[in-house]
């Protein structure tokens, strides 16, 4: 490990303020990827800014129904609370399916957002990658690729965002509060990371001394139903190969109200923004809540597909994994 | 050798006496071992697959405050023996694998000594690297003989023909993956130097063995190299040879006079540092009469080795002794990768070797609409149909029957892809298991009464987690007539009688056998009432039985697999052993290995696989996050039985090993059974759900 500095955040501005001028720095919170990177070299902030004792460790419900999350809240928290038991089951079984109870109860929101890629070739400091040193190429077109996207992706980069946490968050519209040098923001969740392109050193639209503070849920209308389903290499404790967040409301045989969001699939949470189409029908009016169009609307979606050799299967995977999770919302709704 | 051990404490389940101490946190593993102001070394791998380095600059490393010492092939003594090239450190400037060990710092911290190998810059004039393994490489060579001595080919009557003349014949190719040995302690080493003595705290399946090879490699008396492993966190083979990191260790310590150093490997070190399961390509050629008796077992297996360094993986041994068939034959190439060196993981031979086959037996049973537990039945042998010596005892078909009656095989419907439960579909299958009875000779065991009706019991075993410390406890208190809690070992220390490695499942015929004759020796001198202090001694008896008869434990595996309809996702839900295993010492420390045998086998048939990149020459999935081994999760309900088994011949306890035999088999029997609940016949491991996927 290389020696670095480490201060700890006074406060929210303060933290903001510890982390601006520094060529690299980094704010510890949960610790759970940064402290492993560190230790693998594969960063070397001069800094850390601690900011695991900020006053961002509170989940509120919120006037109109939402939540606010904020950015220190741990994972295990956060999936206990009941406000997201109830209202937001998406959000507790993608959380409930990451990593591990020890790592849940330690890793946080905010770091949850950010942490890196998996990437086998990210990690590993004697195989070249363009994320972690811009330039060299990619290890893993022509490598091993089961952890790599279909979606998305570019010659310089293949890799995926980890998070399962992430996927609910995007499939749940939520908004992201950024305080920066120049004040505060509040950015998407879907807009906050980035597709590789060519700059795939950039996972997010974030700044090094950017701090997310909170991330806020709208409320979902009644009679909506969401799910997590996470495809992957074994019962617990493994990256997605495939997950799929959906939230969708039917009346009646008909589709009201759907949003889908896929991971394990590209560089960043993928909306499945041509599925939903599908599934709204054209004009709006709602297509009918079946197998058939489930299918339709999950092949539209992978139309875009670009598997590397060797993810091939994800393809049908992410399609199965969408009908499947489509069809379990919609037979709960019965 | 038919006077067996009255049993009173044998087939009792003491619980482990080291329990405490582990449970607490006190048990002192290797690392843990509280030597005075400690330094640590961290060691600088090569990059490439191939190559000569040509410069090992180690200026900023040496610059860093807090290094000691940076070991490279430019300054590193020269060693007595280089017999061993996985074992030469730094003695010469070929890289010949990836991950070879090309420099090593020592250092007041790990820290420190980790931030200095990273900047060790090395330069290594690459050259073209081979790592491809095939069976169609023009460059496939028999080996000598395989591991553990066997031919390395046999042949009996004539395949041609056997085939020729069966009306049901199978011709298939099997592969099993990559493993890497992945025991949670990793393999770690506190080493000092004592006016020219070496003392060794050790991660090690062997103190002796540790003892022997190091003295050899560094040029010293063995007498002058002490090793110490009071505890072991698992070895699964990966710690039955010494590996390069123990000479490091050694020579670290050296260049830092007075000062004692330790030394753990990383978990991503010991995916080439360590030793690991070669992956293999089986060609499984069987042929069967219309009543499904085999009139011809052909298994042809293809492994690696690596080009400084061979070990031949006895994949197509157990074919040789499993069923009964007139035409035989068992072939073993290897391919001489720039690879790691393989080495010795949990039942080498047998548990790679009865994928293949046992699925085949499977494909071959459905041919020809044959039940695959009347299939195994009707092609018993009589005798061992490679020696044709009689079994010094044989059940594998009492472990199918009551394996059958225990898993409820008899209300199976054979049709596969019949059942579904809520978007899963269901299947059942099995697998037979077998494993040798194997005696390493060269043991020594001391008694020694300490009090009236107490004893000391000394033998230089090993616990590598197995229950060593409770089992040699309970055959030293039968054999003396003793009480359990009467009788204190001392193990796990070169100070103790030599003894032999905790490897092929051997440490209870072999250490529990020297300790029965140091007992009775012991009572002959002594009698009833010895006084305090009186002690004897004895070594492993001769074996005078064991050229008579073939001797093997022997198992059946019953699984059920669900597989995701829409994903492809395979579960387990449910595992079923019952074994062979002559008399059980503890059967709490038995079902133990037995299951955790199972679980491997399990882990290795859903998930383990050791992804090479062929462009680079190494493990991409180095990790614990990346190289799947099976969680609790994947693992909700395993059982493991034993049938009543007399055999006067294996040893005076009449035990056989069971630390490997729960391994071989298992994953055969859950491929199987993910046929009977898809329809797709899967003979590649691991069973991931892209086999599954529509």
């Amino acid at each position: 490990m290389i020696p670095f500095d480490y201060r700890l955040a006074p406060d929210v501005d303060g933290a903001v303020a510890a982390a601006t001028g520094w060529g690299g720095v980094a704010f510890l919170a949960g610790g759970t990827n940064l402290v492993d990177h560190m230790k693998l070299g594969v960063a070397a902030p001069e800094v850390l800014v601690d900011i695991s004792r900020l006053p961002l460790d509170a989940v509120e419900e919120l006037p109109d129904g939402g939540l606010r999350i904020g950015a220190t809240v741990r994972n295990s928290d956060l999936a206990a609370h009941p406000a997201v038991r109830r209202d937001y089951p998406v959000l507790a079984r993608a959380l409930l399916s990451g990593a591990s109870g020890q790592v849940r109860n330690l890793a946080t929101t905010g770091g949850n957002l950010l942490q890196r890629t998996r990437c086998a070739y990210f990690q590993d400091l004697s195989t070249p990658c363009n994320k972690r040193e811009p330039g060299t190429g990619c290890s893993a077109i022509g490598g091993y690729t089961r952890q790599h996207a279909i979606l998305g992706a570019s010659a310089h980069c293949v890799a995926t965002h980890p998070s399962d946490m992430a996927v609910a968050m995007a499939a749940l519209d939520a908004q992201v509060t950024v305080l920066g040098t120049s004040g505060r923001r509040v950015i998407p969740l879907v807009e906050l990371h980035r597709l590789p392109g060519d700059e795939p050193h950039r996972d997010t639209v974030l700044s090094p001394s950017d701090l997310i503070t909170a991330v806020e849920l709208p409320p979902l209308p009644e009679g909506t139903r969401s799910l997590y389903r996470k495809v992957r290499d074994r019962a617990s404790y493994a990256f997605a190969l495939v997950s799929v967040a959906a939230v969708l409301r039917v009346e009646d045989g008909v589709v009201r109200d759907v949003r889908i969001a896929l991971g394990g699939v590209a560089h960043k949470p993928w909306r499945a923004r041509r599925a939903e189409d599908v599934l709204r029908g054209s004009p709006v009016d709602g297509s009918p809540a079946d197998e058939e169009v489930f299918r339709r609307a999950a092949e539209a979606e992978l139309a875009g597909a670009a598997p590397l050799a060797g993810n091939g299967f994800k393809v049908p995977l992410a399609r199965n994994t969408v009908v499947s999770a489509l069809r379990g919302l919609s037979r709960e709704e019965r | 050798m038919t006077d067996l051990l009255r049993p009173r404490v044998l087939g009792q389940s003491p619980t482990r006496v080291d329990g405490p101490a582990k449970v607490t946190g006190t048990a002192r593993y290797a690392g843990d071992q509280r030597v005075s102001d400690p330094a640590y070394v961290h060691l600088v791998q090569a990059d490439v697959a191939r190559g000569v380095l040509t410069e090992v600059d180690v200026s900023a490393a040496q610059a860093l405050h807090g290094v000691l010492a940076v070991l490279t092939p430019d300054n590193a003594p020269r060693l007595a023996s280089t017999d061993d090239a996985e074992l030469a450190a730094f003695q010469s400037h070929e890289v010949a694998f990836r991950g070879q060990v090309v420099a090593a710092v020592v250092a007041r911290t790990r820290e420190i000594a980790r931030h200095a190998a990273a900047l060790v810059r090395v330069e290594i004039d690459q050259r073209p690297h081979d790592v491809h393994l095939s069976a169609d490489r023009d460059d496939l060579y028999a080996p000598e003989k395989v591991n553990g001595g066997s031919a390395t080919d046999t042949e009996q009557g004539d395949i041609g023909t056997g085939l020729a003349h069966s009306p049901f014949t199978l011709d298939q190719t099997y592969t099993t993956a990559w493993y890497n040995n992945n025991p949670l302690e990793p393999h770690t080493t506190t080493a000092l130097w004592l006016d020219g003595d070496l003392a060794l705290y050790e991660s090690t399946q062997g103190v002796h063995t540790t003892r022997e090879s190091t003295a050899r490699v560094l040029g010293l008396a063995p007498e002058r190299v002490h090793v110490i492993a009071p505890h072991v966190g698992g070895g699964f083979g990966s710690k039955g040879t010494v590996h390069v990191h123990v000479i490091i260790a050694a020579l670290a310590a050296k260049a830092v006079p007075g000062t004692p150093v330790k030394l753990a490997l990383t978990r991503q070190q010991m995916f080439s540092l360590v030793g690991y399961r070669t992956p293999t390509i089986q060609r499984v050629r069987l042929g069967c009469d219309a009543d499904g008796r085999l009139a011809v077992v052909a298994v042809d297996a293809v492994g690696q080795t690596a080009r400084i360094k061979e070990f031949a993986e006895q994949t197509a041994v157990p074919s040789r002794t499993v069923y009964a068939a007139p035409n035989r034959r068992t072939t073993h190439r290897l391919a001489a990768l720039d690879v790691p060196v393989p080495s010795w993981m949990r039942a080498p031979g047998e548990c790679p070797g009865m994928f293949g086959p046992e699925v085949a037996v499977d494909e071959l049973a459905i041919a020809c609409g044959l039940d695959p537990v009347e299939f195994r039945i009707r092609n018993e042998p009589d005798v061992d149909p490679d020696t044709g010596k009689p079994f010094s005892s044989r059940n594998l078909v009492a472990c199918l029957r009551e394996g059958a009656r225990r898993f409820g095989w008899e209300h199976r419907d054979p049709a596969p892809r019949a059942r579904a439960e809520s978007g899963w579909l269901m299947g059942t299958g099995v697998a037979a298991s077998t494993y040798p009875v194997n005696r390493i000779p060269g043991s020594v065991a001391t008694v020694r009464c300490t009090a009236p009706g107490r004893y000391l019991v000394s033998i230089g075993a090993v616990d590598i987690g197995t229950g060593t410390w409770t089992s040699l406890a309970q055959i030293a208190a039968d054999a003396l007539g003793a009480d359990f809690t009467d009788v204190e070992m001392r193990i796990g220390d070169t100070a103790r009688p030599r003894a032999s490695v905790a490897g092929g499942s051997s440490g209870i015929t072999s250490w529990g056998s020297t300790v029965v004759a140091a007992a009775r020796e012991f009572r002959r001198t002594f009698g009833d009432h010895p006084a305090e202090g009186a002690e004897a001694s004895a070594a492993m008896p001769e074996d005078d039985v064991g050229e008579e008869y073939a001797m093997h434990a022997f198992g059946a595996q019953f699984a059920e697999v669900r597989v995701h309809a829409d994903t492809g996702e395979v579960r387990v839900p449910r595992l079923l052993g019952v074994f062979a295993v002559g008399r059980v010492v503890n059967p709490r420390l038995a079902r133990s290995q037995l299951i955790g045998g199972m679980t491997m086998g399990l882990s290795m048939a859903l998930h383990e696989h050791s992804v090479l990149d062929e462009r680079f020459g190494h493990v991409v999935n180095h990790d614990f996050a990346e190289y799947h081994i099976a969680t609790n999760s994947d693992v909700p309900h395993v059982e493991a039985h034993w049938v009543e088994e007399h055999d006067p011949h294996t040893n005076p306890m009449g035990t056989k090993g069971i630390g490997e035999i729960g391994i071989v088999g298992t994953a055969a029997a859950i491929a199987n059974a993910a046929h009977h609940a898809t329809g797709v016949r899967v003979r590649d491991l691991p069973l991931t759900l892209d086999h599954f996927l529509e």
